[in-house]
Order: C-alpha cells, then sequence, then structure tokens
C-alpha cells in the first residue's frame, strides 16, 4: 500500500537525518522549538493579504536547512505530498474577494490572488520550519527535552513508547494489508468490514505486545514516577543564537525590507 | 546465604482457564551454574520463568531467590538482583534508541546520571554493540536487537540471568556471537531453549520440563545423548549427537 | 479535518493552546491517581496503533471517495477519556512534526477539534449511556455512531469558527459549513461503524477487554461534563446567532457566492468587526505594494543562493568527518 511505506520510508529518512552531526543538529532542542515557534507566530501575525513582505522570512528554513545538510528534494516532497486544508480553503478566496488591489504591469491582481498565495506562502514557511526542527533534533530529543520543560512524564513517556512503536505497528500493518491484497483477486478489498477485521487484528497484537512491554518494564523497576532523562544544558552560543534569530524576526516584522529593496531597484531602473 | 541462588518449592501455577501450567516443581539453582531449561511447547516453561522475576506470584508453592522470597514487599529488590531477557527484543527495547532503552533500568534503580552514562557505554562495549548506541530499534537486525536487550539487562548488574530462547531466529553468526557472549558471563544463569545444541555448548546441568512437572534434571552431556529420555517428553536428540551417531 | 498554521491568526492559535495546555495538565493529573502502571505501555502501543490504523484506508460506500479512522472514539472506549486524549496529543503531535499534517501553532487547535470533542463530550456523554453495558452489538453500534458524529461534526464545526476567526481565509460562514459539515457527518457515520465493529469483534475475541468500561478506569463526574456541554452549547449557540442575524440562508450565500453577486462586506456587528479589522491591508498604493513584490522575489533569490552555498559547505564538513557510521 503506497500511503504506508511512504510513511515508514518518510519516518525513517527524518530519524536518519537527524542523527547527523552539524552545528545545527547541536543546537539545544529546547531553544530550537521556541524558535520555531516564534518564527510561525511572527509569519501568521501578518493581514491575510501580505505576500512580499513574507518572502524574507525563507531565510529562517532555508538557511537552517542548508546549513543542516538537508535534501531539499525530500523536503519538499513532503511539504507537496500532504493534499492540505489550507490549499482546499484558500483556493476560495479568490471566488469570494474579488475586489481588486493592484495590478502588476496591467494585469489586474484581487484581493482573493493575494490572500491565497499568502496562504500558499504561509503554509510554505510554516511547515517547513516544522520540518526543519524534526530533521534537526529528532523525535526522541525533542521527547525528553519536553520533560524539562515541565511537560507532564505521562505524556513524555507515553510519547517515545509511540514513536519507538510507530514503525513496527505500521510494518504489521502494511503485512496485514499486502496479505488481505494477495488473497483478493482484484475484488473490492477495501470494504469496510475487511477494514474492520484487519483493525481488530491488529488491536489484538497491540494490546498483547502491550502486556509484554509492560512486562518489560516492571522487569527493570518501572515506577509511577516515571524516570527523567538527562538534558544538555543550553550553550551559551545557542543563547545568543536565539537573540539573534528573535531579533531578526522583530526587525523584519516590523521594517518592510522588500519594500527597500524593491524600491531600491525600481530607482535603480530609473 | 548466597544472592545468587534459586530455590523452587513444589510450585504450582494454574491458568485462569483451569489448565494447569505447573504442578509441583523443586529446583535448586545454586550459584554459578548455567542451567539450561527445555522441554516442548507448552511444557510451561515460559510460566516458569516468569515465577523468578515476581512477574507470577506463586499460587502454591515458594521461589526464593538468594534468601528472598518472592511477595509483593520483596519484589523490586527480586528485579534488581535477576535480570531477564525476553524471548522477543522487540518487547523489551520499548525506548526510541538503543541507549536510552539500556539507560531505564539504571535510572529507574536511582544511579546517578554521570554513572548510568558510564556503566550504559560499558554494558554496549561488552556484547559489541557500542555502535548501536543512537540507533532506533526497529533498524537493528535481529542479532543486533538480542545484543542490545541483553546490554539493557546486564547493565544493571543482577546476580541471576533469566534468558527465554536466546537465540532462536538468528542467523549462524550471530548466534555463535551470541553464544560465545553468554560464555563469558559469570552470573547463574537460567536458560529456556529449543536449542539443545547451544545448550550443550552453554550449560553443565539441564532440567526437562514435561506437561508442567519436572521430567529430569541432571548433567546435560547426560540428558541430552539419552534418546528415550528426549523422545518421550517431545524432544529429540541434538543436531550434532545425531550427527556423532550416524556417523558410527 | 487538520486545521493548518496557514489559516491561523497567532491569537486564535494561541488561545486554543491555552485550553489545550490546561485540558493536558488536567489529565495528565487525573492519570497520576491511576496507580497502574500498566496503562503507560498501553497508551503508547495504542497510540502507534491509531498512527499505523490511519494509514489503511477503506472505501465509503456511495461517494467514491476513501476514509480512514480517527480513532479517538476507538481510544475513549479503551482508555477512558482522559487517556484518550493524552493519546489523541500525541498522534497529532507526531502528524505535524514528520508530515506537515497541521502545523505546530495549530496543533492546539487540532488537539482541541479531533480529541477535546470525542473524548470529553461525545464518549462520557453519548457512547456510554448509549452503550450501557456493551452486551447488545446494535446498542454498541448505535453508540459509537452517535458519538461519532457529534465528535466529527463538532470538530468541523470549530474549525470553520476558528478559520473565520483568524480572518486569512476569504470563505465565507454559510458556504464553508455547507462543505465542512456534511462530509464530516458521513466521516463520522462510517468511522462509528468501523469503530463499533472493532471494538465488538475485539471483545468477542478476548473478552476480558471491556466495552463498557474502559481499560483505564478514570474518574468522571457527570456534573461536571454537563456544565461543559453547556458552556460549548451557549458559545457556539451565541456565535450562530450572530450569524444567523447578519446573513441569509447558507445556502443563498451558496449560490450568490458563485454568482458572483458578493461584495466584501463592511462593517458588521460583533464577529464580523473583529474579522474585518484583521483585513486591514498594510497599503492602498499599488505601486508600494508592486516595488514590494519585486523586492521580495529579489530576497527570495538571494536567500535560496545563500542557501545553496551553506549547502556545500555543510555537506563538505559532514563527508570530511566521515559521514554518518553505519547505516
Amino acid at each position: 500500500m503506497p500511503g504506508i511505506e511512504d510513511k515508514l520510508y518518510s519516518l525513517s529518512r527524518f530519524e536518519r537525518l537527524s542523527l547527523e552531526d552539524t552545528p545545527i543538529h547541536r543546537i539545544d532542542p529546547r531553544v530550537k522549538i521556541v524558535l520555531t515557534l516564534a518564527f510561525i507566530i511572527t509569519v501568521t501575525s501578518y493581514d491575510k493579504y501580505a505576500v512580499a513582505p513574507l518572502l524574507p522570512f525563507a531565510a529562517f528554513p532555508v538557511l537552517f536547512a542548508a546549513a543542516a545538510n538537508l535534501p531539499g528534494t525530500f523536503l519538499i516532497r513532503r511539504l507537496l505530498i500532504v493534499s492540505p486544508f489550507a490549499v482546499a480553503v484558500g483556493i476560495f478566496n479568490p471566488l469570494f474577494d474579488r475586489e481588486i488591489l493592484f495590478s502588476i504591469g496591467g494585469l489586474p491582481i484581487s484581493g482573493g490572488w493575494a490572500s491565497f498565495v499568502s496562504i500558499l506562502i504561509r503554509y510554505s514557511l510554516c511547515m517547513s520550519a516544522a520540518l526543519v526542527l524534526t530533521a534537526t533534533t529528532g523525535f526522541y530529543r525533542i521527547c525528553t527535552s519536553l520533560q524539562s520543560m515541565r511537560i507532564p512524564p505521562v505524556l513524555t513517556m507515553q510519547l517515545l513508547l509511540l514513536y519507538r512503536y510507530i514503525f513496527l505497528l505500521s510494518d504489521e500493518a502494511l503485512r496485514l494489508s499486502r496479505a488481505r491484497t494477495l488473497r483478493s483477486f482484484g475484488a473490492k478489498a477495501q470494504g469496510i468490514k475487511s477494514t474492520g477485521l484487519l483493525l481488530a487484528s491488529l488491536l489484538l497484537r497491540t494490546l498483547q505486545r502491550a502486556r509484554c512491554i509492560h512486562e518489560a518494564m516492571s522487569a527493570r523497576g518501572l515506577q509511577l514516577t516515571l524516570p527523567q532523562f538527562e538534558n544538555p544544558v543550553i550553550k551559551k552560543s545557542d543563547l545568543i543564537l536565539a537573540v539573534f534569530i528573535l531579533t531578526a524576526l522583530a526587525l523584519l516584522r516590523f521594517f518592510d525590507l522588500t519594500g527597500v529593496v524593491g524600491g531600491l531597484i525600481s530607482g535603480a531602473l530609473g | 546465604m548466597s544472592h545468587h541462588d534459586i530455590v523452587l518449592t513444589d510450585l504450582c501455577y494454574e491458568y485462569p482457564d483451569g489448565t494447569i501450567a505447573l504442578r509441583d516443581v523443586s529446583i535448586r539453582i545454586y550459584p554459578g551454574e548455567s542451567v539450561a531449561l527445555i522441554g516442548a511447547n507448552g511444557a510451561g516453561k515460559s510460566t516458569l520463568l516468569r515465577h523468578l522475576n515476581g512477574t507470577v506470584i506463586p499460587m502454591s508453592g515458594t521461589v526464593v531467590i538468594g534468601g528472598l522470597p518472592v511477595v509483593k514487599k520483596n519484589l523490586n529488590e527480586i528485579r534488581r538482583r535477576v535480570g531477564m531477557v525476553f524471548s522477543n527484543p522487540d518487547d523489551q527495547l520499548f525506548m526510541p534508541t538503543v541507549a536510552q532503552d539500556v539507560s531505564f533500568g539504571p535510572i529507574n534503580l536511582g544511579w546517578s546520571l554521570e554513572d548510568v552514562s558510564g556503566k550504559v557505554t560499558a554494558a554496549l562495549e561488552s556484547v559489541g554493540a557500542a555502535y548501536l548506541a543512537d540507533r532506533h530499534p526497529f533498524r537493528l537486525s535481529s542479532g543486533e536487537k538480542r545484543r542490545a536487550a541483553l546490554a539493557a539487562v546486564i547493565v544493571m548488574e543482577p546476580d541471576i540471568l533469566i534468558l527465554d530462547e536466546p537465540v532462536s531466529s538468528l542467523d549462524p553468526r550471530s548466534r555463535r556471537l551470541l553464544i560465545e557472549l553468554l560464555k563469558g558471563l559469570d552470573q547463574t544463569m537460567l536458560i529456556a531453549t529449543h536449542d539443545l545444541d547451544m545448550a550443550l555448548n552453554l550449560c553443565q546441568r539441564t532440567i526437562i520440563l514435561s506437561t508442567g512437572r519436572v521430567a529430569a534434571d541432571g548433567p546435560t552431556h547426560e540428558l541430552l545423548e539419552d534418546r528415550d529420555l528426549l523422545e518421550s517428553n517431545g524432544l529429540e536428540l541434538p543436531l550434532s549427537i545425531h550427527e556423532c551417531r550416524s556417523r558410527r | 479535518m487538520h486545521m493548518s498554521d496557514a489559516l491561523l491568526s497567532p491569537v486564535v492559535g494561541g488561545v486554543l493552546w491555552g485550553i489545550c495546555a490546561t485540558v493536558i495538565a488536567v489529565s495528565a493529573e487525573k492519570l497520576k491517581k491511576d496507580s497502574d502502571t500498566a496503562k503507560i505501555p498501553l497508551m503508547g502501543a495504542l497510540g502507534a496503533f491509531v498512527f499505523a490504523a490511519q494509514m489503511i484506508n477503506f472505501s465509503i460506500p456511495g461517494t467514491g471517495s476513501s476514509g480512514h479512522l480517527g480513532g479517538a472514539m476507538l481510544l475513549s472506549i479503551l482508555l477512558g477519556p482522559y487517556a484518550a486524549f493524552l493519546v489523541m496529543v500525541s498522534i497529532l503531535a507526531v502528524q505535524a512534526l514528520f508530515f506537515a499534517d497541521g502545523g505546530i501553532l495549530a496543533l492546539g487547535a487540532n488537539i482541541f477539534n479531533m480529541g477535546f470533542y470525542a473524548c470529553f463530550l461525545a464518549y462520557p456523554l453519548l457512547y456510554r449511556p448509549i452503550a450501557g453495558d456493551g452486551t447488545r452489538r446494535g446498542r454498541v453500534f448505535t453508540a459509537a455512531v452517535t458519538a461519532s458524529i457529534a465528535g466529527m461534526t463538532a470538530g468541523a464545526f470549530s474549525v470553520v469558527i476558528q478559520t473565520m476567526l483568524s480572518g486569512i481565509s476569504s470563505l465565507p460562514f454559510g458556504p464553508f459549513a455547507a462543505m465542512m459539515l456534511p462530509i464530516h457527518f458521513a466521516i463520522g457515520i462510517v468511522e462509528g461503524i468501523v469503530t463499533g465493529f472493532v471494538v465488538l469483534t475485539v471483545h468477542s475475541i478476548d473478552p476480558g477487554i471491556s466495552i463498557s468500561r474502559p481499560l483505564v478506569f478514570s474518574v468522571k463526574r457527570r456534573k461536571k461534563a454537563l456544565v461543559l456541554i453547556f458552556a460549548a452549547a451557549v458559545l457556539i449557540g451565541g456565535l450562530f446567532s450572530r450569524f444567523a442575524s447578519n446573513y441569509p440562508d447558507g445556502l443563498e450565500w451558496a449560490v450568490a457566492g458563485v454568482s458572483g453577486g458578493v461584495e466584501t462586506e463592511s462593517g458588521e456587528s460583533g464577529f464580523f468587526a473583529a474579522s474585518s479589522l484583521l483585513q486591514e491591508r498594510d497599503t492602498d498604493n499599488p505601486e508600494t505594494t508592486v516595488s514590494g513584490l519585486i523586492g521580495g522575489i529579489i530576497t527570495l533569490i538571494a536567500i535560496f543562493l545563500m542557501g545553496f552555498f551553506l549547502k556545500k559547505r555543510a555537506g563538505k564538513a559532514s563527508a570530511s568527518r566521515g559521514g554518518h557510521a553505519g547505516n
């Protein structure tokens, strides 16, 4: 089933990428989380018709991804593969918002089209920020650093287990699904009943496995107070970087860089 | 009294549906011994093993580990002394990285984080798995998983090691590697296995379990050369003995 | 139904995150009182299960499209509302971080839309009473379907509200709701059937798995839930009445919109005044906008060039370090 295989591949690719060793990978995960959030908040704080002012923000995901040696094509594919709700809703903007905002060389651009493009840009910026965060940090490190950010241990421990078993269970789901297809001989293998049976069997295995995992955890001393995993100390360089990025975000937000650049170019061209 | 011995006295256990799993099992395992526990499927091996770290509390009879009876209040201490390696390493490696999994036990034991990281590295090195530290268990081979699971248990420095089918579904080389590793350990060991050749290789003493009872208990080379004994308990001669004899 | 960062304003996203953070904290506290450590591996494993199960699509009869299990209802039945909610948090977090499904700012909204209604309203107030002791198949199916529909439509409705409040989309309430609600109603029916089927099948094979009492027992106070539902009803009703008073029937809206007879709204009362404010443009001068665009594109090109060179350097650096060991 192409969907499952693609997702499994993507998960394991991310996991491998997160093990690389670049300066970006070495930044404390908590700093990266905060910066990513600040970035997203800044980008989404623009009004609906903002197009040009959003473009310079691409610097953050692009430069971070480059410095972390992340494969561009893989990330772009991840952005495109999801059929996002944002696009499906945004595409109605041109339909409902027809007031002309401005013209480019004689071609009138309506507010609807401008806001649609804005939505596309926001989507690309915010999603790539999240992907860069994941690819340079890795889920496991995100979880352990969440623990130190006072997220309840029951949530983080359960997140870790989930991440551990996602691969295994997806693989089992894939095998069950293939086995079903092999014995369907072209007939509609996707009926509700047959899917329900497949899910039920996967669920039973999962519950059984959960019991075994619990035995294994208890055998190694699982208590009600869950183990706290160590977190690296935030380095000075991380803090300096954080201040730099936050300042850059604020400057970009309130200072129209693109207007200046555009003005210079138009001025230079006469 | 040693920390390293196991004494089972008249142990009985019955499943919820009424099937009798263990019947009057009395065994004494001495410090430092390597004992193989063999028997047909359903003979009760796994149930027996699960009594040894308090996963199952005896229904009747007693289990005493290193002088401590297996009752609720002793469970934590017993689990510190008895390390159990499960038959399915995927159930045992439950953390997203091998290093984190190996550190799970020590952190729960309350060791300081500096100690933990040193011991984790040492344990992984002792099983030849240092390079697996940051790997996700899903991407390991069967042999690597089993070695990682072993490291996760020996890092806790148990007095007694219990292993359930440690070499099943391993390729010959991984199997050989694991057997050599186990040979090098000096804990008291009880190994449940179908691999009779490994039992010959590794364990001086063998216990045969059949329909919940101890059918035989003696030196490995004696029991495993006795065809009638083995076959009457749902087993067969080990391959190596088989070959020796067929060459005569 | 995943809400996206691209359609969200920081205020709406932040408020929803605030709500979710509170609910997460409360759920974790409730679970602490449960002394059974078995719930932790159970939650993790079931989370992985739902994640894997979501990849198995089934065709929805009569529509020609396919859907997949949402999972919140199934989790609630097996784990109880608090644990189920936390598992939904985890699943949605993984989807946001790895699959660009939603977004980090929108994660709070998604958790609320896809977790809160199902776990804390639909499950205790619809599933539990209707399913009773779980001995009758028909009742379990009815319970599952009703609860799933309620959860799904409430969630879909919330998506509409959150999008409107953010003011990035220009889709008016009427057509938007007309698009979202019927589809999610249908998805709810199918999800309910699949959930009911799975739960009954699993229970028949292993009667130890209860359909009426969750595996992880959690304390649930009826009164608190009723208060919650009343509050939600009041909120939804209040907003609804605002729309109803300002706009004609949703269908008329849709028709009018498609036929091009729509103009952008000018200062209506209440909600819409707020969203009009959000739609203020930076400038009304078309020339400034065009040069801004040019500047933007040039900046973008510059950024990508920089990125290209940076990556080359990073690639060389990792190659000289010997690359990643042992793949």
